[in-house]
């Protein structure tokens, strides 16, 4: 790892990158209004989504797609759940 | 139905998805993905998304028993009968008031997100003083967000169900809030 290493999570992939060019990255980020966290100790930069565009989304009422595994690692996807009524359940643990 | 743990590992949620033995999809959200798409600030968090893929019942608090009625005041019953008559063919129960349409989240609340996110990241790379950071950082951006607060604690090595929970509880109710917030129809 050299120390100019820089980590940039960008919609949940990470690319290895110069602090430089992360940083700049981070800079679009924000400029473009999307929540970024930030650890240059670290070297990482996470750039989220932003309100506007999860409000938008909420708003269409269209249900938001995903794709998550199940215990066996196989993947699901909620929009092949089309045709059915779909009871949605987050849980948890804690 | 589809179910979703909110969990930082498939370990954690393995042993409730066994007992339960479903024949429903059961799924493992590390990332949050859900709690972040749909805007959820707690579980249990029930949606209901109709034939055509749109949200006809926006998250809602809603437990398939009475087991914890004692503690939460929520009633098992009544969101199960609402439920009930959707499947067998009645239109969605819509909810009254704030609750009707779905909340979008703050910029605050998004910025909470990404400071979660880049704690897990931390966290699997064991920089756990530099994630624990992050998740306080949240925490404070979206007080409001148990799935951060509360949902942060088994990584920081804090029992989600010991003092440290029921201190956070006891200052949010003791500040006016509610732990939970079930739609009104």
């Amino acid at each position: 790892m050299t120390a100019s290493a820089f980590t940039v999570i960008d919609d949940g992939r990470a690319v290895e990158t110069t602090v430089e060019q992360g940083l700049s990255r981070v800079a679009d980020a924000e400029r473009a209004g999307r929540p970024v966290a930030v650890d240059r100790g670290a070297g990482a930069a996470y750039l989220g989504v932003a309100a506007a565009e999860r409000a938008r989304q909420l708003a269409s009422l269209e249900a938001p797609d995903f794709t998550l595994p199940d215990l066996d690692g196989r993947l699901h996807t909620l929009s092949s759940l089309r045709g059915r009524k779909v009871f949605l359940v987050a849980y948890a643990s804690w | 139905m589809v179910t979703v743990a909110l969990d930082r590992s498939a370990d954690d949620a393995r042993p409730w998805i066994e007992a339960a033995r479903p024949t429903h999809p059961s799924l493992i959200d590390v990332r949050h993905v859900v709690a972040d798409l749909y805007n959820m600030v707690n579980v249990p968090t029930v949606v209901w998304i109709d034939e055509a893929g749109r949200i006809v019942r926006p998250n809602d608090v809603a437990f398939g028993s009475d087991t914890f009625r004692h503690i939460t005041g929520i009633e098992a019953a009544r969101h199960q009968g609402l439920l009930r008559e959707w499947v067998r063919g009645a239109a969605p129960a819509r909810p009254s008031g704030a609750g009707a349409s779905p909340t979008p989240p703050t910029a605050e609340h998004q910025q909470a997100r990404a400071c979660f996110a880049l704690g897990q990241w931390l966290s699997e790379r064991g920089l756990l003083d530099a994630a624990t950071r992050q998740f306080v950082r949240a925490g404070e951006l979206a007080p409001h967000d148990f799935t951060i607060r509360r949902g942060t604690m088994p990584i920081r090595g804090i029992d989600p169900m010991g003092p440290d929970f029921r201190a956070m509880l006891t200052d949010w109710v003791g500040a006016g809030h509610r732990y939970y917030q079930p739609l009104e129809d």
